[in-house]
């Protein structure tokens, strides 16, 4: 049976929705119908996929204005005759097609203080209980879609947010580590509000809609840390209780040494500059000065046919009309 | 063959997609829904609170939670409980003690905020449909950072909960002074049981009983608790519906019986 | 052609291709060294198919059965690979892979735990004692996620050093290698690729390259790969002149979904099998109880009723039958649907819903159960899953110093980890396997390429001409006017699932080596419509040709090795042959014509203290006469010795 299926193509310069009549079996979802669409109509439609099984988190889109993964999506979830709208993720810069920059994510996830191994335990003395790990797995099966970022009103309407806020995926993430039970660092709270923005979210629950994980974000991950953060900041009665009865918050390990505590990782925007040019790390190179740009095995002065600077007169001869 | 080490700049353009969404499903019928029934509760008990009658029923020592403490100087004697401190202005409420915490608990609550943020503010009101905000800050500055403060209100709800459990329990007093039932009576029992579902169910609840502590595995009892609260925990968004019938529901049986309307049913006594 | 295109240039001492559970080890062991490292990946960071990977990680750490050390472990991998494997990389990986899998603690992964709060190790097809370090069903996510974590916190020491998060290890995402480059002397002198997002070339200069880019399976019709698999590391070692062993052994996955289409080829977890999962046939009988192989009979329940009690006290009763080796699993799976005794789309049903409680399937399964409600709107609590073999890994691949992970062959200073290298799991993988061989064999692989590195005194300089011919073959798709490569991918697929599929002949796998001729003439004319900023068709396009080149390997080596053992099944050789289990195939191109060559080359010999591992009388189903004679003379030996062979043994593994 033939469908009716719309696919937004383009790029960074624009784009619009392509009309295109597909055959459907039983049984398919819609990253199949894509892949039909590339054999037979268009070798060049771009878009990401690898596992095909729902564990990737590559084929990432917006169906139907709605984000989900193009495998996870039955055919049999539409009624006969709908036509199926297939658009890229709206929150991140498009590349081509279905496929958008999510380095955004990347960034932040770098951004993010990592594991910190308690210090005095050797690989192998780990002890931990399955009841106190269980909390941290859930976050854990996290696919890495991206889906929350992208539904995240946050930085989805407001892309200004991109700089302070970190979205739910980094969320997840730090309550995993602060849920951790041997994890050494304790400011992951602090780091939480102050740097990931954990305050921006107003707990409206869309990441928690669409993550195909069926994580509980906002219940289990972002309010859990939220009222974390409170004991930590905004209540009296902790501060008094540790005043009175001289302990930390319960449970929190001894800190480490300062020496030992990198200090808390400021948020970076992204390290391509802004003509998204790579930084040139001259300290790790093993001569002095960067590379060569133009390698090694350059001789200077190149051979003029293997140049490829042309001369603007060749390009705009009114110029030298003009001067004449 | 020329070569160097630049990558070309990135636009960082997003897709041009002239729709502002393609949802195509019923997205807007939620926030309505939630408008619509918010709007609808809050306006009954404004009505009803400043309607200052029609709270107590004294053969069957009915009190309605809306006017539960009565603490102004206009309250029946026998339905003030906790004396008669405030003075009988208009203005006031009988209930001044609780309802402004009642109102705190509740729009502080985490279930509440994401109703209200979604349906009155449209911030968003369904998943990939925009915000329509120019601006957006969260809950990080003046006046939604004291959202944090919702386990205050949670602490006074506790207090005001053990309140409305004392008025369904005194209710059971008949009118000659001995134990009476009537179907006042299981509402207002019923109503107590939600509201304490409610309450205890609460985000914050859940965090202070064991969700703070790093090590279940130590602290047994507390992992337990936990444990039980999150799986209420999971209800919390129909407890809150619930409870906004259930005291709609009380209240107007009691008034309804105050005013004479039709008389309680009673079992015996 | 000359090109006037400008080429990126990159320079690091490590670069390693692929960014699976292999080459992440490889790259956080060559940036521990000082190395300046770079990860290349084809697609996004993270997303490498290790996520597949579901049972768990094979390490004796003994949390759950005290009994098991790596003894036990190496024979198991011995056992479960024929006897064909390289006995040092099984005896390395069984040593080494407890502390592969501690490591990863220090890392941040949470594994599932025991009681006394150590990791909790699971039962596994071929594994004697409970042996699989694992989180749920999701192990593979874990490890990759908890690998990508640990680079990135190497990233932030650098950033704190340096000032520059990529000053030191670098993630080129989304970026494939389309040819390695080498200096006159045959060595390693860079790779050359292109960012799919951009269809940018990339050049990047390094002394030491380490293959980590998997498997194979894109070139078969029903597979559990990714589109990834499309044999990039093996035809990249060919072209430089290493050479790739074992390459006719393929596993098929017994249990891959057969329906709905949608999902076919998906993995079903062994798990399912260890956890009371039983297969049945068509009229309802649990059939594996007909297929257990002399070699195995002793270790495996004869009754159903004995099979159900191991599932309890697995001390004092023999293993079901359904949790038998891959290989056994699949081709007994095979000849059910080939005597009609299969399900109506082809397959036969496994059964766990009738022998457990939903609640204890969501508990053990749970991303079982998600994956088929949600995929295929299947309840596994509910009904029987219809499965089939599906193909899965291949145990074949470049030919490695076992130590080093150096390639052999003609080349220097390439190395290899992971599924793209051969040798480790014989004839046959046993799973839980591959997760602790990507470990071991990574950290090995990239502490070599570290230290070779620094040997050298002069960096190995790129030749220009290479370059240019690397763009030209690159950009040719894009400039001619030809076949649509899905065609032809479509077709190669159908050619090797029919001819090179689970169970081989003669005449399929003569006819194979035909149209893959045939397909060899239209990939060189295949032609990419549309620009080259993320053009799928365009990367098909350039990857066919090494899903081609590795195909062929496979057929060649299929055809000449004529005896059945594990991944490598012929219908007119049915049995195993000791004289072939001393024969390694090893491919490799042609300097001259280019066509793939097959040669044979020894098994490396057991040294005794190994050999007196196992029973006489198990060796006796796998070794030839002389073999045998020579384990006598050493267990002799031994007891002259030590007055004991088992002291002997135990002195062997100080």
């Amino acid at each position: 049976m033939k469908r009716h299926f719309r696919v937004w193509r383009g790029d960074a310069t624009g784009g619009r929705l392509e009309d295109f009549q597909v055959e459907v079996n039983e049984g398919e979802v819609v990253l199949d119908v894509i892949h039909r669409m590339q054999a037979t109509q268009a070798p060049d439609l771009a878009c990401r996929w690898n596992c095909k099984a729902g564990k990737c988190g590559s084929c990432s889109m917006e169906i139907n204005g709605m984000p989900r993964l193009a495998c996870m999506t039955r055919m049999s979830t539409f009624a006969d005759g709908e036509t199926v709208t297939i658009t890229p993720l709206r929150t991140f810069p498009v590349i081509r097609d279905l496929v958008t920059d999510v380095s955004f994510n990347y960034e932040k996830a770098r951004e993010m203080p990592a594991f910190a191994p308690p210090p005095n335990l050797r690989p192998g003395e780990y002890r931990m209980q399955q009841v106190d790990v269980e909390r941290s797995q859930e976050f854990r099966k996290c696919i890495e879609c991206f889906l929350c970022q992208n539904t995240c009103h946050v930085i989805r309407d407001h892309e200004e947010n991109k700089r302070a806020f970190s979205g739910p995926r980094l969320f997840i993430r730090a309550a995993e580590l602060d849920m951790h039970p041997l994890d050494a660092r304790t400011d992951r709270k602090d780091f939480a509000q102050s740097a990931q923005g954990l305050g921006y979210c107003n707990i409206t629950k869309c990441c928690t809609e669409v993550c195909p994980e069926h994580i509980k974000i906002t219940d289990n991950a972002i309010i859990p840390m939220k009222e974390r953060v409170v004991d930590n900041r905004y209540d009296p009665l902790v501060f008094l209780g540790r005043k009175i009865f001289r302990r930390r918050g319960l449970d929190e390990p001894a800190p480490p040494s300062p020496a030992r505590q990198p200090a808390a990782v400021v948020p970076q925007t992204t390290t391509l500059d802004e003509q998204g040019r790579l930084p040139l790390s001259e300290f790790t190179f093993e001569r002095p000065g960067a590379p060569s740009p133009y390698g090694e095995d350059v001789q200077f002065p190149l051979p003029a046919d293997g140049i490829s600077y042309h001369h603007p007169s060749e390009e705009r001869p009114e110029i030298d009309q003009a001067r004449d | 063959m020329t070569t160097t080490a630049v990558r070309p700049a990135r636009p960082g353009a997003r897709a041009a997609i002239s729709a502002r969404t393609l949802r195509r499903d019923r997205w807007w019928l939620a926030p309505l829904l939630t408008v619509t029934g918010l709007t609808a509760w809050v306006v009954y008990a404004v009505v009803r609170v400043y309607l200052h009658k029609w709270y107590w029923v004294e053969d069957h020592h009915y009190l309605t939670p809306f006017y539960s403490p009565c603490i102004t100087d206009r309250c029946v004697p026998d339905a003030a409980h906790f004396g008669r401190v405030l003075p009988g202005w208009w203005i006031i409420p009988e209930a001044a003690f609780s309802l402004p915490f009642l109102l705190l608990f509740r729009l502080s609550c985490y279930y509440y905020r994401r109703a209200y943020y979604r349906s009155y503010w449209a911030s968003p009101p369904a998943c990939a449909v925009p915000d329509g905000h120019k601006r957006y800050t969260g809950e990080t500055r003046f006046p939604l950072i004291f959202q944090n403060g919702h386990r205050y209100a949670f602490y006074a709800a506790v207090v005001i909960s053990g309140i409305n459990t004392f008025d369904a329990a005194i209710a059971f007093r008949g009118a000659d002074g001995k134990v009476g039932f009537g179907l006042g009576n299981l509402i207002l029992l019923g109503n107590v049981v939600m509201l304490w579902a409610y309450t205890i169910s609460c985000h914050s609840c859940r965090h202070i009983m064991g969700g703070r502590l790093r090590h279940f595995s130590r602290h047994p009892l507390r992992y337990r608790l936990w444990t039980f609260i999150s799986r209420l925990n999971t209800r919390h968004m129909e407890l809150a519906w619930i409870t906004l019938g259930t005291l709609a529901v009380t209240d107007f049986y009691i008034m309804a019986v105050a005013a004479d309307w039709f008389p309680d049913l009673r079992f015996f006594n | 052609m000359t090109t006037t295109e400008r080429i990126e240039r990159h320079h690091y001492d490590v670069v390693v291709i692929g960014a699976g559970g292999a080459g992440l080890r490889a790259a956080i062991e060559a940036r521990l060294a000082g190395k300046r490292t770079a990860i290349i990946s084809k697609s996004l960071f993270g997303k490498a198919h290790t996520v597949m990977a579901e049972g768990g990680a094979a390490a004796a750490m003994g949390n759950v059965n005290s009994n098991d050390n790596w003894m036990v472990h190496f024979r198991d991998t011995m056992r479960g690979g024929k006897f064909l494997n390289n006995y040092r990389m099984a005896e390395l990986h069984a040593k080494e892979a407890p502390d592969r899998v501690w490591e990863l603690e220090t890392y941040g992964a949470l594994f599932d735990r025991t009681k006394d709060g150590k990791i909790s190790q699971r039962n596994f097809g071929g594994h004697e004692y409970p042996r699989l370090a694992h989180v749920g069903d999701r192990t593979g996510l874990e490890l990759i996620r908890t690998l990508q974590q640990k680079i990135v916190s190497l990233q932030q020491e650098d950033k704190q050093e340096y000032g520059d998060y990529e000053a030191r290890i670098k993630v080129f995402a989304e970026t494939t290698i389309t040819e390695l480059l080498t200096d006159d002397d045959n060595r390693i002198a860079g790779a050359f690729g292109y960012y799919r997002e951009t269809g940018q070339f990339v050049l990047f200069s390094a002394p030491a390259v380490v293959l980590a880019t998997g498997g194979v399976g894109k070139s078969w019709k029903v597979t559990s790969n990714s589109w990834e698999y499309t044999g990039d590391g093996h035809a990249l070692a060919l072209r430089v002149g290493a050479t790739l062993i074992n390459m006719e052994f393929i596993q098929f996955h017994p249990t891959g979904m057969v329906w709905p289409p949608s999902v076919r080829g998906i993995l079903v977890t062994e798990s399912v099998r260890g956890d009371g999962g039983v297969l049945r046939n068509s009229e309802g009988k649990r059939f594996m109880f007909d297929y257990v192989p002399d070699v195995f009979r002793n270790q495996y329940a004869e009754t159903e009723e004995e099979a159900d009690r191991w599932y309890t006290d697995p001390d004092n009763n023999r293993r079901p039958p359904e949790l038998l080796p891959r290989d056994e699993v699949a081709r007994a799976i095979n000849a059910e649907i080939k005597a009609g005794r299969g399900t109506p789309h082809g397959g036969v049903y496994l059964d766990i819903a009738s022998r457990r409680s939903p609640e204890y399937i969501l508990k053990r399964l749970p991303s079982m159960y998600h994956q088929f409600k949600e995929l295929a709107d299947v309840d596994i609590t509910k009904q029987p899953m219809e499965i089939g073999p599906t193909c899965h890994y291949i145990m074949g691949g470049v030919e490695v110093d076992p130590d080093t992970g150096a390639a052999g062959g003609a080349i220097q200073g390439l190395f290899a980890a992971g599924e793209v290298s051969g040798g480790m799991h014989g004839s046959n993988r046993l799973g839980g396997n591959s997760l602790s061989d990507l470990l071991v064999f990574g950290k090995r692989a990239g502490e070599h390429a570290a230290k070779y590195a620094s040997s050298l005194t002069s960096r190995p300089q790129v030749k220009p001409s290479d370059v240019d011919a690397a763009v030209e073959t690159a950009l040719a798709p894009l400039s001619r006017s030809g076949e649509n490569p899905y065609a032809i991918w479509h077709d190669l697929q159908q050619v090797m699932q029919d001819l090179v599929g689970l169970i081989r002949r003669k005449s399929e796998l003569e006819e194979s080596l035909k149209q893959l001729a045939d397909l060899k003439d239209r990939v060189a004319k295949v032609a990419a419509t549309g620009g080259r900023r993320f053009n799928p068709g365009w990367h098909l396009a350039l990857d066919l040709r090494n899903m081609l080149l590795v195909s062929e390997c496979a057929a060649k080596a299929a055809l000449t090795r004529e005896e059945s053992r594990g991944g490598h099944t012929r219908e007119d050789y049915p049995t195993m042959d000791p004289a072939w289990r001393q024969v390694n195939l090893v491919c490799s191109l042609d300097a001259g014509s280019g066509e793939v060559v097959i040669t044979r080359k020894p098994v490396p010999a057991m040294p005794p203290e190994l050999l007196l591992l196992f029973d006489r009388a198990e060796l006796a189903k796998y070794l030839t006469d002389e073999e045998l004679a020579d384990y006598d003379r050493a267990l002799a030996e031994a007891r002259l010795n030590k007055l004991d062979g088992s002291a002997a043994a135990k002195e062997a593994t100080l």
